[in-house]
């Protein structure tokens, strides 16, 4: 039942950047001048309370993401990466350990650390392959930057590279994203994340929007642009394996794949979000206010008991995320129910659109079901609840 | 006191006034001014009990109480006070009401003057022979100029203004006098005790224990617990279990009799049994004929009101029955759209009437609801010589069976400062009004009477009035008969799917631009859907007007990041909630605003 599962997942949050980009509404700060040693202490802290309340057993995944976790300097990683292994000594053989990292923040001997710390997966946040972009969306990088990185990475021993591309900014055009999509397969990674922007309110970009300066495509072409990414991607050979995420086969997150597949997991860091024991808890975002509260006992701000109601339905807005959909065996094994009896008008109405279909072992979205997601997903959410 | 003596101490009388020339007000301070309450029990606007009418500040059932009066002269009188509704929609009330009196006291606001309403109640007052008290209110106000108001009373009106009183009924100034005026000016009751009983139905309302309670104005013979008594238009007949006055709150008493004000129960289940107009008397001894006046009002706005929730019907239904149990003139009848499903036919008065019983439902009833755009009651002639009312434009006959269509017209007045007279003119044009009269009332005002279509002034004619003379004119109107239109039924096409809560009555001759209107404005109100949805405007097989709402085709989050599901969960939730207050129709998503669309569209 889904109360029952010990963690098997860590996530860790690191809530600095260079700067904030213009689209970036992510619980993050601008370093500078940041008690990004402190924060570090405090981390340590909630990880020891963490593990002391509820014991992990073997981990297979920790994801490392932000803010630009690579940011920290030689020592701070080196600190971090202890301090998980402290906490989480019980590693799977095929431990995944993911960092987010953003080009330009990445020198060879920080890769060192890294990877002899045991990180074995870089994702980073390479967005476009052209500078005009890149500078348009308040990014620190630029295009050299990606290849350097890479390489750099390639020679430490990363070969689980993946790296985020953005589509539907302000003034990109189809053939933006093809050069970017093109230049991005060359390199032959073995997985890409091509998310299409969001406007979130608290960002530059809405204030932009909301004063009509924001020259976003329209959405027949945002549409267009997806679609030649996920022709142009599964051509190389990639599949596609969620809404946003490709990879060649076997390079799959991991760690992602537990969320759709709304397993437990531990969250750790300044406004990280953790599932664990059937609730899910939101820790303090602020950075002083989070020391301060690590200090005193563990940082939580919000923390609620997720009822097997809200969890099917959870389950099924996360789970249709991924192209192979949801198994009704795994559903009955979380809640002891069969999905087409919880849902099934649901799964009908959705069916009849032409937004879902049934597979051999359960549903999942087609492909117009893809690019109209929200429909299928809002259907599964509040029903029960 | 012998029952001769205290007839001759009776005063029954009502106040009249165009909306907040301030009404209320002044029944409220004459109220405590005889001490039928004291300062403490007084809620403001005792006379308006429902809290829709204070909120609107309008009166829409009407009361009556009993106070006691120590005149000038020592003596003591009994004043009966009935207030009346305050709007077009409720003439008939008003006409009854007044029907019950000898006497009007005529508020007017010492800024505005005479407005259309004043008008209308002056001559509802002189049709039931009162004397009319004019009162000036509102004298401290800075702009009240009551000499100038005062010589329009003379003028327009021909009351004589050198008794009136100068009032301000919010400080309290001239309450004694106006009731020293009606004490001696107003008549006292004539009638015969001895007489077959004749008594005046003005109002009434259902209490839950009691049934329904009757308020009645005795204009000959007594009425007394044990009386049997019949209602002479419906020829129901009823026991009386108790009579009574309201003094304020109700209270038992032996007997009613000449002149006198109050209320009577007689186990009476349905308030329809006991109309507005009608004439009680006693079916041992019955008069010969009913008192004049009583008219079988009829509905003269229609709408379908239908629940969001498919699953509320049966609430709707209670809702409605339980309206219907105090509000006499609401009527509905079960209906079946095609688009919206299962619901009811209402008829109402007028606009007012309508909106005051749709926002009932809601708030009290906590039933949301989609109601159809308004419609008139046309009669169609058809070929083979049948005559039919439509009061739902979806039923009416396919246009090679009709002969010939009439609609109802009013004769609508409208006062109005010089200035605006010739926007006013170009309005009422443009509603299909035909000039009838200009008429001045001074050098600034002037009153234009027109003779349209009500189903014109059901279309958003009061909101355009407003707009155009910056709030200064006034209106009344009533019902002035049937006359032949060309009409044509316009159909609304979603998806290619007719929708038949849409369709509408249109004059031939602006059929082309209303549909190419209501198209356009359909497209702005539809969101859009999964696929594109075709909207046409059509006259029979042919299509005048087409627009689309272009299909949304990308809405997919593309992140689900760091495990922040329950960000995402609320998003979605927004999303589908925007959803649920629209009606599903075929399987568009249509949402309420887009079945009053119809209204909306300015010519």
């Amino acid at each position: 039942m889904h109360r029952q599962q010990v963690p098997r997942s860590v996530y860790v949050h690191i809530p600095f950047c260079k700067h904030k980009c213009y689209y970036c509404d992510f619980n993050t700060y601008a370093v500078q001048g940041q008690p990004v040693s402190d924060y570090l202490h405090a981390l340590e802290l909630e990880l020891h309370q963490t593990v002391e309340q509820l014991p992990p057993g073997q981990i297979d995944t920790i994801f490392v993401g932000g803010g630009t976790p690579t940011i920290l300097d030689n020592e701070q990683m080196r600190y971090l990466i202890t301090m998980l292994e402290q906490a989480f000594p019980d590693r799977s053989p095929s431990l995944e350990f993911t960092m987010e990292a953003n080009p330009g923040t990445t020198a060879p001997d920080k890769l060192q650390v890294m990877r002899a710390g045991g990180v074995n997966r870089i994702s980073f946040g390479v967005q476009s392959f052209q500078n005009e972009l890149l500078e348009a969306i308040g990014r620190i990088h630029r295009v050299d930057e990606v290849y350097e990185s890479i390489e750099w990475a390639r020679e430490a021993g990363f070969d689980n590279l993946s790296i985020d591309l953005m589509f539907g900014l302000p003034r990109q055009t189809l053939d933006n994203v093809e050069q970017s999509v093109n230049k991005a397969l060359a390199l032959k990674l073995p997985h890409y994340s091509l998310y299409s922007l969001k406007v979130e309110e608290q960002t530059l970009f809405h204030t932009w929007y909301e004063q009509n300066r924001l020259p976003l495509p329209a959405e027949e072409e945002e549409l267009a642009m997806y679609r030649l990414i996920m022709h142009k991607l599964e051509a190389a050979g990639y599949h596609q394996y969620e809404i946003s995420n490709f990879a060649s086969p076997g390079k799959e997150s991991r760690h992602n794949i537990g969320y759709w597949c709304n397993h437990s997991y531990y969250g750790l860091g300044a406004g990280a979000h953790g599932y664990t024991r059937g609730r899910r808890h939101v820790n303090v975002k602020g950075v002083q206010e989070y020391i301060a509260a690590a200090t005193a006992g563990l940082p939580i701000a919000e923390q609620w008991e997720v009822s097997r109601e809200e969890a099917m339905e959870d389950y099924m807005m996360v789970g249709l995320r991924m192209n192979e959909g949801i198994h009704q065996a795994a559903f009955r094994e979380q809640f002891g129910v069969h999905v087409d009896t919880v849902f099934a008008s649901q799964l009908a109405a959705c069916i009849e659109n032409g937004l879902l279909e049934r597979t051999i072992t359960g549903f999942r979205l087609t492909e117009r079901g893809r690019e109209l997601g929200n429909e299928v997903f809002a259907a599964f959410v509040g029903v029960h609840v | 006191m012998d029952r001769t003596e205290r007839q001759k101490k009776i005063r029954n009388f009502s106040i009249i006034a165009h909306i907040d020339h301030g009404k209320s007000t002044l029944a409220d301070r004459i109220l405590e001014y005889t001490g039928a309450l004291t300062k403490r029990e007084m809620q403001e606007q005792v006379l308006d009990q429902m809290d829709l009418e204070r909120e609107r500040g309008i009166t829409i059932k009407l009361q009556a109480v009993r106070l006691t009066y120590k005149a000038d002269n020592g003596e003591e009188y009994l004043l009966n006070l009935i207030d009346t509704p305050g709007h077009v929609d409720f003439t008939y009330e008003v006409s009854r009401s007044l029907a019950a009196c000898e006497g009007a006291v005529l508020v007017i606001d010492a800024a505005q003057g005479i407005e259309a309403q004043t008008m209308a109640n002056v001559y509802l007052a002189l049709d039931n022979n009162l004397e009319i008290l004019p009162l000036v209110n509102k004298i401290d106000l800075p702009s009240a100029e009551p000499e100038r108001v005062k010589q329009e009373v003379e003028e327009v009106i021909g009351l004589d203004t050198s008794d009136a009183v100068l009032a301000s009924a919010k400080n309290g100034i001239g309450i004694k006098e106006i009731l020293e005026q009606v004490v001696h000016k107003v008549p006292a009751p004539t009638g015969d005790p001895e007489q077959p009983l004749k008594a005046l139905i003005f109002d009434s309302h259902y209490d839950a224990y009691k049934g329904v309670i009757v308020y009645v104005r005795v204009i000959d013979g007594t009425i007394r617990a044990g009386s049997k008594i019949k209602m002479m238009a419906t020829s129901k007949t009823f026991e009386v279990i108790e009579v009574g006055v309201f003094a304020p709150r109700m209270t038992m008493v032996d007997e009613l009799t000449v002149g006198d004000v109050g209320f009577v129960v007689a186990g009476i289940k349905n308030v329809k049994d006991t109309r507005v107009g009608d004439t009680i008397t006693e079916t041992k001894k019955p008069a010969l004929e009913a008192l004049p006046g009583y008219r079988k009002i009829n509905p003269m706005v229609f709408c379908g009101l239908y629940p969001i929730d498919t699953s509320d019907y049966n609430d709707l239904r209670e809702a409605l029955e339980k309206l219907e149990l105090n509000d006499a003139s609401l009527r509905y009848e079960p209906e079946t759209s095609s688009a919206l499903g299962f619901g009811f036919r209402c008829g109402f008065l007028g606009l007012l009437h309508m909106e005051i019983i749709q926002e009932r439902i809601e708030r009290e009833f906590n039933i949301p609801l989609i109601t159809t755009a308004p419609s008139v009651v046309y009669q169609v002639t058809k070929t083979d010589g049948e005559r039919i009312s439509i009061d739902n434009p979806s039923h009416m006959p396919e246009v090679g069976k009709i002969d010939y269509i009439e609609e109802p017209y009013v004769k609508a007045s409208i006062m109005v400062p010089n200035d605006f007279v010739g926007t006013i003119m170009e309005l009422c044009q443009s509603k299909r009004g035909d000039f009838i009269n200009m008429e001045y009332l001074d050098a600034n005002r002037v009153t234009l009477t027109y003779d349209m279509p009500l189903s014109e002034i059901v279309y958003d004619f009061f909101d355009q009035l407003k707009s155009g003379t910056k709030g200064y004119a006034s209106f009344d109107y009533e019902f002035s008969g049937y006359k032949t239109s060309k009409l044509v039924k316009m159909d609304i096409l979603l998806n290619a799917e007719q929708v038949d809560a849409l369709s509408f009555i249109v004059h031939r001759d602006k059929a082309y631009q209303r549909g190419k209107v209501m198209c356009e404005k359909l497209k702005e109100l539809i969101p859009r859907q999964m696929f594109e949805v075709p909207i046409q405007a059509a006259i029979g097989q042919k299509i005048i007007a087409r627009e689309s709402v272009k299909a949304m085709r990308k809405n997919v989050l593309a992140k689900c990041y760091g495990g922040d599901i329950s960000r995402k969960r609320k998003l979605l939730e927004k999303q589908k909630e925007g959803k649920k207050r629209m009606k599903q129709v075929g399987n568009v998503g249509v949402p309420q605003e887009a079945f009053m669309a119809v209204l909306r569209i300015d010519d």
